[in-house]
């Protein structure tokens, strides 16, 4: 019934689900950690409440958040020994230490602030409460950029060599490793990305209170923040996008290929398909709709310039065009979409009709999963462009898989869609409840804060009356 | 070479550690999770999960160091074991989302608090259960051709995993209701002193029975244990336990209310240190050495200036966050 490809097929299945799973809670949660301090900062401030109140409503919504990327994370630091046991072996020299910094320099950092955050202000007080914040939101930037050096060393390996065992071992020092050549555009695409995702997040539930009370001052400051975010940070994604992807063409060309749909070389000037049917079998476009010449004007800022494509590349050696080309298009469409959203807050705030612009309001609600549904599309069209490789051009997908039978990784696989989809559905369900209640004045706490345990700091009242000195004041 | 020995030792104690650490303090919180039907629903329960709620994170954070730290040092030891462990080890990860979720859950959807407190028990017992089927599976050996796993994917189950598994559970179970004894008063403080009355004895004869049995996997233990000089070491080990068991059971009687936790600590450390001394200097027993599976001598190197720093840095502000949630778990904790 099974043959070791389709144990292999499931195995990629298998990574690719709770990888993308992952995916989602980290780039809310990156961006979440440090909207928090901006307003746990902006309260310290200003001592406005209204920076406080909305400082504990995305607290509720970031412990459910952390909480199941937490989770989710955990397995994927054993993902790789149970179902790429090969490429583990192999590549564990030169990616287990950046993954082991990961663990030492975020996880830990994130994981022991985190209570405080959550439950500890009224134990620690104001000041050190916000250091704790601001640790746990330096911690996940500090994640990303050790697991992004992971993931581009893998696109673009460099400072290298192989020893007898057929380790990937390093030659010459860390950092021709750590700072592989796609690295810097990653980390920079994938963090920014982070903070448009929670953006359109934030200002969707704003958008969506505003809608339902257009005078509501929370809804108000969170949508205007996060409408900030759009209109400022969408341009600079689409910028950095823009050299991420030349960066792709000078080191993964067939990826590019793929992700323009160019099964044929142009060489003279090679056209933008805007859509079309990629036939993998055939190596054609089917019915592509094509403006001449743009993909040239792209990618190599030159109308007349040669392109190749993917006839340039052995045929074992070409990724999956069906999938990267719809993913590629998915995200850049969403890209102009967020784009397009900035531009009309920004005219809605030049014409003072920001809070009752209600068509605006209802574009940030349909808004509010593009970062998420962005973000995966983009991680596939760089995942799956990479194949069928995974170090790029040295070590094949097809020999890094465990010798698992594929009744095993597909009783697995199917263990994992079923709790995902049953735990993960549920916890977004949780989540969109809390956001379907507006910020109020006085937002509570957490439920499960402790309020009066024993062993807190007694209170300057208490300190001052058991002091000496009180008896005589 | 000399150097390379030494550093794979230094990353075999660090790891040894991280393992540690995460089964005292994993232990702890898995062993609430277990007890949790046990604890009445409302107040008890929630008093239980409140006593854990801020610092379960960081003690599963070295379930990822064990993890993220064997495929750095040592990967091929990684990729062998845990292709090998496959099975209870994709049961353990699963058990640890629904366990980790349920702490926000719970709190998040009252009216089926009840279906997150089993998940909560139920992901706790699996972890710590399957957890001890790993320990056992890698003590009685594992198949290994080439540079991979050559058994079979149901290999791991035997009696004797089965009984390491069990082990675990009533380990975890304890600590955990000595943790609580530790951390609240009243009737869930009493409730948690009965149950380790229960659990104490129940531990102490599961360590006794897997020590014999793993004695009895095959030739080099027994002779490990048994041969000069390391049998004047054996020789103590019944004594050591002789003499923490009546500090265990007079610190009960006494209603001490920490040092019942620093016991059980004790004979933890001291089963860890037996184990070491069992599988010491292979990493998958008769087969892959520490040496023959360590990562070259860049990569120990480039971590350990890393770990060197940042580990005492982790221990210092884990301990910190502990000591703001020192003291007593309050009842009413909720606005």
């Amino acid at each position: 019934m099974f043959h070791d490809a389709d144990a292999l097929l499931l195995a990629r299945f298998q990574f690719g689900f709770t990888v993308s799973f992952h995916f989602i809670f980290p780039a809310f949660s990156i961006g979440l950690a440090s909207y928090l301090a901006v307003l746990e900062a902006l309260w310290l401030k200003t001592g406005k409440s209204l920076y406080l109140d909305l400082f504990k409503y995305w607290l509720k919504i970031f412990a459910v958040v952390f909480a199941m990327g937490v989770v989710s994370g955990i397995v994927m630091s054993y993902q790789f020994g149970t179902n790429w046991a090969v490429f583990s072996d192999r590549a564990g020299p030169v990616i287990g230490p950046l993954m082991a910094y990961e663990v030492l320099t975020a996880f830990f950092l994130e994981a022991g602030f985190l209570g405080v955050m959550l439950f500890g202000m009224q134990k620690v007080g104001r000041r050190l409460h916000f250091f704790a914040t601001l640790m746990v939101a330096v911690g996940t930037f500090i994640s990303a950029f050790w697991i992004l050096s992971v993931n581009s060393w893998m696109q673009t390996p460099t400072g290298y060599a192989v020893n007898p065992e057929g380790q990937f071992v390093p030659a010459a020092g860390w950092a021709p490793i750590i700072f592989n050549p796609s690295f810097p555009y990653r980390l920079v695409h994938t963090v920014i990305a982070a903070y448009l995702t929670t953006a359109l997040a934030v200002g969707a539930v704003g958008a969506w209170h505003l809608l339902k009370d257009s005078g509501q001052a929370h809804a108000r400051k969170m949508f205007s923040m996060a409408m900030w975010m759009a209109a400022l940070v969408a341009p600079v994604q689409v910028l950095v996008g823009d050299l991420h992807g030349l960066n792709t063409l000078e080191h993964q060309p067939a990826k590019v290929m793929a992700m323009e749909g160019h099964y044929q070389s142009h060489p003279h000037g090679a056209p933008l398909v805007l859509f079309g049917i990629p036939n993998d079998a055939e190596q054609r476009m089917e019915h592509a709709i094509e403006i001449p010449r743009l993909s040239s004007l792209i990618l190599k800022h030159d109308l007349d310039a040669p392109l190749a494509g993917l006839d340039t590349i052995a045929p074992e050696n070409r990724p999956p065009v069906k999938v990267v080309f719809w993913t590629f298009r998915v995200m850049v469409a969403l890209g102009f979409l967020m784009l397009l959203l900035g531009a009309c807050s920004l005219l809605a705030r030049a014409t003072r009709k920001l809070y009752d612009w209600r068509w605006l309001h209802r574009f940030a609600i349909a808004m509010g999963p593009a970062g998420f549904v962005a973000v995966i599309a983009g991680w596939m069209t760089t995942e799956i462009g990479r194949q069928p490789f995974t170090v790029y051009g040295v070590m094949r997908t097809a020999e890094s898989a465990s010798p698992l039978a594929a009744p095993a990784v597909a009783a697995s696989l199917i263990a994992f869609v079923l709790v995902y989809f049953a735990v993960f559905g549920m916890g977004t369900w949780y989540l969109l409840r809390l956001m379907s209640h507006a910020p109020q004045p006085h937002e509570p706490d957490l439920p499960n804060t402790p309020a009066h345990a024993a062993g807190i700091t007694p209170g300057p009242a208490l300190a001052a009356g058991s002091s000496p000195g009180a008896s005589h004041g | 070479m000399a150097d390379s020995t030494v550093l794979t030792n230094i990353w075999a104690a660090i790891l040894a550690f991280a393992v540690f650490m995460y089964v005292v303090m994993d232990g702890f919180d898995l062993g609430i999770g277990i007890l949790f039907p046990v604890f009445g629903v409302g107040r008890e329960r929630d008093t239980a999960m409140n006593s854990i709620a801020p610092v379960w994170d960081g003690n599963e954070t070295w379930l990822v160091l064990g993890g993220g730290g064997l495929m750095a040092a040592f990967p091929l030891a990684y990729a062998i074991v845990m292709s090998a462990l496959y099975a209870p080890l994709i049961a353990m990860l699963l058990a640890l989302v629904f366990r980790g979720v349920a702490f926000e859950f719970r709190w998040r959807d009252p009216a089926h608090r009840h279906i997150w407190d089993f998940a909560f028990t139920a992901g706790s017992f699996v972890a710590g259960f399957t957890q001890g089927i790993m320990l056992g599976a890698l003590l009685q050996g594992i198949t290994v051709s080439g540079r991979a796993y050559g058994g079979g994917w149901w290999d791991w189950l035997t009696p004797f995993s089965l009984l390491t598994g069990v082990s675990v559970v009533a380990g975890y179970s304890l600590l955990g209701a000595c943790w609580l004894n530790w951390k609240t008063d009243g009737e869930t403080q009493n409730h948690a002193r009965r149950l380790m009355r229960i659990l104490a004895p129940v531990t102490l004869g599961a360590i006794g029975a897997v020590s014999v049995a793993t004695l009895f996997l095959g030739g080099e233990y027994l002779e490990r244990w048994f041969a000069m000089p390391a049998v004047l070491v054996t020789a103590q080990v019944p004594l050591i336990i002789a003499i923490l068991t009546w500090r265990f059971a007079r610190s009960l009687r006494r209603n001490y209310e920490l040092a019942p936790f620093v016991i059980t600590l004790a004979v933890f450390a001291l089963s860890f240190v037996g184990l070491g001394i069992s599988m010491y200097p292979y990493l998958i027993p008769n087969s892959i050495t520490l040496q023959m599976a360590a990562a070259p001598a860049s990569s120990q190197a480039f971590m350990l200036v890393g770990a060197a720093v940042l580990v005492p840095l982790i221990l210092a502000y884990t301990a910190w966050s502990y000591w703001v949630f020192r003291g007593k778990v309050a009842h009413e904790g909720y606005h």
